[in-house]
């Protein structure tokens, strides 16, 4: 039994944006994955919650004209692997959401709430933060875009303040056009877990030279985070596996990891340097391992 | 031999029942006026509760009643799913109380709320304010061993069992004088739990005419009766225990959890029905684990490879409160010193302790996966130190048919070990893939490994084996049986009418099972545990199943005035066997039983089998597997279990059985393990995301066969099954590790972290 006071179904954005303005200390709840949780743990008590999953301008994908890409933030992350715009232009999306948990958590979770429970180990937030990721975020009587590089502020903590909802994820043109990406994930199962770490690097390559390379980390910091340490020595960087090793080992000056019970440092660290360079390795077409 | 019904792949009888979820399990069946039960559990690992402050708690609009340690009346009792033993020496420690004042693990029972609803139970539950008074605690075993250790029981010693067994033709020492090699090892089994789907569960009322009912998840319905009976001071006849369809229990079913607590609870609120419901987090510390062992070798071999001297000591952490208390530790012993028997001496100390974590109880193959992981890695690593094939090695030195086990007395009076090495070789293409994976390089690199093992089918003779069975015909013929022993989804019910059909000679549909168990109508039997049910149940079943035969078979030949050695029933009709003709139909004759004026009289039977005998399984593990010695990710490419259980009654629950058996111990090797806090002594991984029980994506293709030697002490030539599967994987997996990329790994689970730090230490990564 779940310890909810209070339920509340928004109809339409606008319905829902004036709902939280009302109602400060309202919890939205999307797929549920992660507020259902909270409250079976006994964080949140007498809940009141707001149901968003009925708002249906919440729930598409477009290109517009400048093709940029918008991301409805309640897309499921089934949706998203299944969404033909994604699997044309940024298929590292799909394969990162494809990673989530197990099949019926993907048919309900959200990437709008993936991201919003700023969580670390959030395994959409490397690849977002590799696209540049922007978010849409409004109240009811404002909108502001943030870069999602911005949006997180610590472990578990994002930049929303009360009343405000994100409503769109923007990737812009430039930002994924003529590049490949992959995600990484390294878990110790291959469904229902949590990332040991998450690494996706996209990049655009001829061959000889990597032109340019981003490279997104999750849990190697209290935050999803990027290594412009090692991207900075990747660009332009001429291909060879001696230069890969040397910009993956570079991925350690970014990282922020933390010995726990779940993993050592040591060990993530390592894996952050392994799986960049096989990622990368891949991506220009190179054997993955050695 | 040769069977009718017995060796087919039949369905099990409840399959429809259970995928349609037309099964009812204890959750579905509420009552009117039911109350629920949520536990108030301790926040400390050490120490006692100095006060309790309940006024916020009570005034919750909801709450029926607040039960704390002072006010529960009720005698100590034991948790463990033992036959009683009439001699007071040999009986389960009863160290548990339904409530406890002083606090032996971090969640330890320290008070119940009952509600009319579960959220207010567990709202309560919060509101209670405890202060404690913390003592120093302790968790590891070989720490809690020492002088100065915190006691958790009386003021002594944690030690709850020490047992010493030598045997042998010398002293160890003067064995170990005579050997070429010497080889000291120590490995480390991580606790992991059962994970059953079914979390434990129960419900107690008084019924109308003022008898206490229990209805719950478990393995061991007689034996809750009597243990509820005792703690309470209820008489036996004034206690029914009903088990209904149960989602899996591992041996974490076969101990008394909590149907003492919702019987207790359901006294204090004037006998209305009270459920006690566990959450995954309270099952993980709250009932119980299997144990983690410690095991210390020191094995001498002559330079052609015999064995000449073992010894082992094993140190089991036990956890809070004695459960099976020494009987794990001790089995893993008695294992070890028969499987490889060694020339000259054997020695074998063995010591179950009490730290405070979480009770370690029964869990399918009851010690033996740790035992046998420890002993098939040694010997594996034995073998390479002298320079001989690991297969050829244990085949060299693993007792054969006819051996006499020293310490128990039973015979081998069937192996099929032999027949199970020469097809897992061929499975694995031994030979070459030994020679093939030598001084590979790269990121990943491929093994092979093999373990064997034995495994005795009962507890005879350190325990009592009795099982009961009643068969009673129908007017049509068609029977219905009843059993004792627990159908908790191996599929024992299938097979019993499966044997009770051969038997009769009618076919399996003729046979419906009276499902679950309740202990008012289903007969005398301890319950599902150790690998008894088709060996030790399987006689009981037989013989009712013999007698009813016999009853039919009088009745015809008085019928139809002819010697009773010249009838037969076959597919459910009634032969002369001598002329060759049909007399009449099983159905025409259960009529005239019922119904015949002069002569009627049911036909029907119960058996009670007192089982002396006990039978040892065999079987292999042959494995292949990838492993990134970068990452420290294992991944097993092939993987055969072959078996030697005897006669193989259904060979789809059979391999069923082996499948999920294999599943736990590839979960076992290579991710499963719990862990605790060191500064709280809280349990870390109490739920399915910390605790990595593999999902199918981590589940490799098990391969099984089988090997069919007939075993002359089976009801139908049949041996342990239902365990055995979950011991030899661990072992191989962790030879085919080492064979990929020569680094010994001494602990589970082989996790990439441990793999990761140990091929670190190899200078691998």
């Amino acid at each position: 039994m779940f310890d909810i006071a209070k339920y509340y179904e928004a109809k339409t954005l606008e319905d829902a944006l004036s709902y939280l303005k009302a109602n400060p200390d309202v919890r939205v709840i999307a797929g549920g994955t992660d507020v259902l949780l909270r409250i079976r743990e006994g964080k949140i008590s007498n809940a009141h919650l707001m149901g968003i999953s009925f708002i249906f301008a919440l729930k598409t994908i477009t290109e517009d004209e400048q093709g940029n890409l918008h991301i409805g933030p309640m897309m499921t992350f089934t949706a998203i692997e299944e969404n033909e715009i994604i699997l044309k232009h940024i298929p590292i999306l799909a394969e990162a959401v494809g990673a989530i948990g197990g099949p019926q958590i993907r048919n309900v979770a959200t990437i709008g709430g993936n991201v919003c429970n700023g969580a670390t180990s959030a395994d959409s937030a490397s690849s977002l933060f590799c696209l540049n990721a922007r978010l849409k975020i409004q109240t009811a009587d404002s909108s502001r875009l943030v870069p999602i590089s911005e949006f997180y502020v610590g472990p578990g903590k994002v930049i929303l303040q009360p009343g405000e909802l994100v409503t769109d994820i923007i990737i812009e043109k430039k930002d994924y056009d003529g590049y490949t990406g992959t995600y990484k994930k390294f878990a110790q199962r291959s469904a229902m877990d949590i990332a040991t770490i998450g690494c996706a690097v996209i990049l655009k390559h001829d061959g000889k030279t990597i032109s340019d390379i981003r490279i997104g980390l999750g849990v190697a910091a209290p935050t999803p985070i990027r290594c412009t340490d090692a991207e900075n020595i990747g660009r332009g960087m001429t291909i060879s596996p001696e230069n890969i090793d040397a910009m993956a080992k570079a991925t350690i000056t970014n990282m922020r990891a933390r010995d726990s019970w779940r993993g050592s440092k040591t060990f993530r660290e390592h894996l952050v340097y392994e799986l960049t360079k096989r990622a990368v390795k891949k991506l220009v077409g190179l054997p993955e391992e050695e | 031999m040769s069977f009718n019904v017995i060796g087919k792949p039949v369905q099990r009888g409840d399959a429809a029942a259970k995928v349609t979820g037309r099964a009812l399990y204890t959750r579905d069946m509420k009552m009117p006026g039911m109350l629920y039960a949520k536990i108030l559990r301790a926040e400390i690992a050490h120490g006692y509760v100095k006060s309790y402050d309940i006024s916020e708690a009570e005034k919750l609009p909801g709450v029926v009643k607040i039960v704390l340690p002072k006010d529960v009346k009720a005698n100590p009792w034991p948790s463990a799913g033992h036959p009683y033993s009439l001699n007071p020496a040999h009986q389960d420690i009863a160290d548990r109380q339904i409530l406890n004042e002083k606090i032996r693990l971090f969640g330890d029972e320290i008070g119940a709320v009952v509600a009319k609803d579960e959220l207010t139970a567990e709202k309560a539950v919060k509101l209670i304010k405890v202060a404690y008074e913390a003592l120093p605690f302790v968790l590891d075993a070989e720490e809690a061993m020492k002088e100065g250790a915190p006691i958790l029981h009386g003021d002594e010693t944690n030690i709850l069992r020490h047992t010493d067994i030598k045997h042998g033709k010398e002293e160890l020492s003067t064995a170990f004088s005579k050997c070429d090699y010497i080889l000291e090892q120590e490995f480390d089994v991580t606790p992991v739990q059962h994970a059953h789907l079914e979390n434990h569960i129960a419900y107690a009322y008084v019924d109308p005419e003022d008898r206490l009912t229990i209805v719950t998840s478990t393995q061991i319905a007689h034996i809750v009766r009597r243990v509820v009976a005792h703690a309470l001071n209820l008489p036996f006849g004034k206690v029914r225990v009903i088990q209904p369809y149960i989602g899996g229990g591992f041996g974490n079913k076969q101990d008394v959890v909590i149907e003492p607590m919702a019987a207790m609870l359901s006294l204090a609120c004037n006998g209305r029905p009270v459920m006690v419901d566990l959450t995954r987090e309270e099952v993980f510390y709250g009932s119980r684990t299997r144990h983690g062992i410690r095991f210390k070798f020191k094995t001498g071999v002559s330079k052609d490879g015999r064995l000449l001297a073992k010894s082992m000591v094993s140190i089991g952490n036990n956890g809070a409160y004695a459960s099976h208390g020494h009987s794990i530790v001790a089995k893993g012993g008695t294992n070890f010193s028969r499987t490889y028997p060694a020339e000259l001496a054997t020695e074998w100390n063995g010591y179950t302790v009490y730290t405070n974590t979480a009770t370690a109880g029964a869990m399918r193959g009851y010690g033996i996966p740790q035992v046998n992981f420890a002993v098939e890695c040694h010997m594996d690593d034995l073998a390479d130190d002298i320079g001989m094939d690991p297969i050829e090695f244990k085949q060299k030195n693993v007792m054969k048919l006819g051996f006499v086990d020293p310490v128990s007395g039973i015979e081998i009076k069937s192996c099929g070990l032999p027949e199970c090495i020469e097809k897992g070789k061929a499975y694995i293409d031994w030979d070459n893939k030994r020679k093939e994976y030598l001084n590979q390089k790269g990121d990943k690199r491929k093994g092979v490994g093999f373990a064997l093992f034995s495994y005795a089918t009962a507890v005879w003779p350190f325990s009592m084996e009795l099982a009961g069975a009643r068969l009673t015909m129908n007017q049509d013929g068609s029977l219905q049986l009843t059993v004792g022993a627990a159908e908790i989804g191996q599929g024992s019910d299938t097979v019993f009418a499966q044997m009770a059909a051969e038997v009769m000679g009618v076919p399996f549909s003729m046979v419906n099972v009276v499902r679950g168990t309740d202990t008012d109508i289903h007969p005398y039997d301890p319950g599902a545990y150790a690998s008894r049910q088709t060996y030790v149940a399987g006689q009981a079943v037989r013989q009712a199943a013999e007698s009813v035969r016999d009853q039919v078979c009088a009745r015809a030949a008085k019928k139809y005035d002819i010697d009773v050695k010249d009838v037969e029933i076959r597919d459910a009709k009634i032969y002369r066997v001598s002329a060759g003709r049909l007399l009449c139909t099983l159905e025409q004759l259960a009529m005239e039983s019922f119904y015949e004026k002069d002569e009627s009289s049911t036909i029907a039977s119960e058996k009670s089998a007192n089982v002396k005998s006990n039978a040892l399984a065999f079987g292999v593990c042959v494995t292949e597997v990838e492993v990134d010695v970068k990452t420290g990710k294992v991944n097993i490419l092939k993987i055969c279990n072959i078996h030697d259980s005897g006669t193989i009654i259904n060979p789809i629950l059979a391999s069923g059985q082996v499948e999920g058996g294999m599943s736990m111990s590839c979960g076992l090797a290579l991710s499963e393990g719990l862990k605790y806090d060191p500064k709280t002594g809280q349990m870390l991984t109490d739920n399915l995301l910390d605790y990595k029980l593999p999902t199918v994506l981590d589940t490799p293709h098990f391969d099984v066969d089988f090997v069919e030697p007939y075993d002359v002490t089976g009801p139908f030539g049949n041996k342990a099954l239902g365990e055995p599967p979950a011991v030899p994987p661990a072992a191989a997996i962790r030879n085919a590790i080492k064979h990929a990329t020569g680094v010994r790994v001494f602990a589970t689970p082989m996790n990439p972290q441990s793999l990761f730090e140990a091929f670190r230490e190899a200078g691998l990564n």
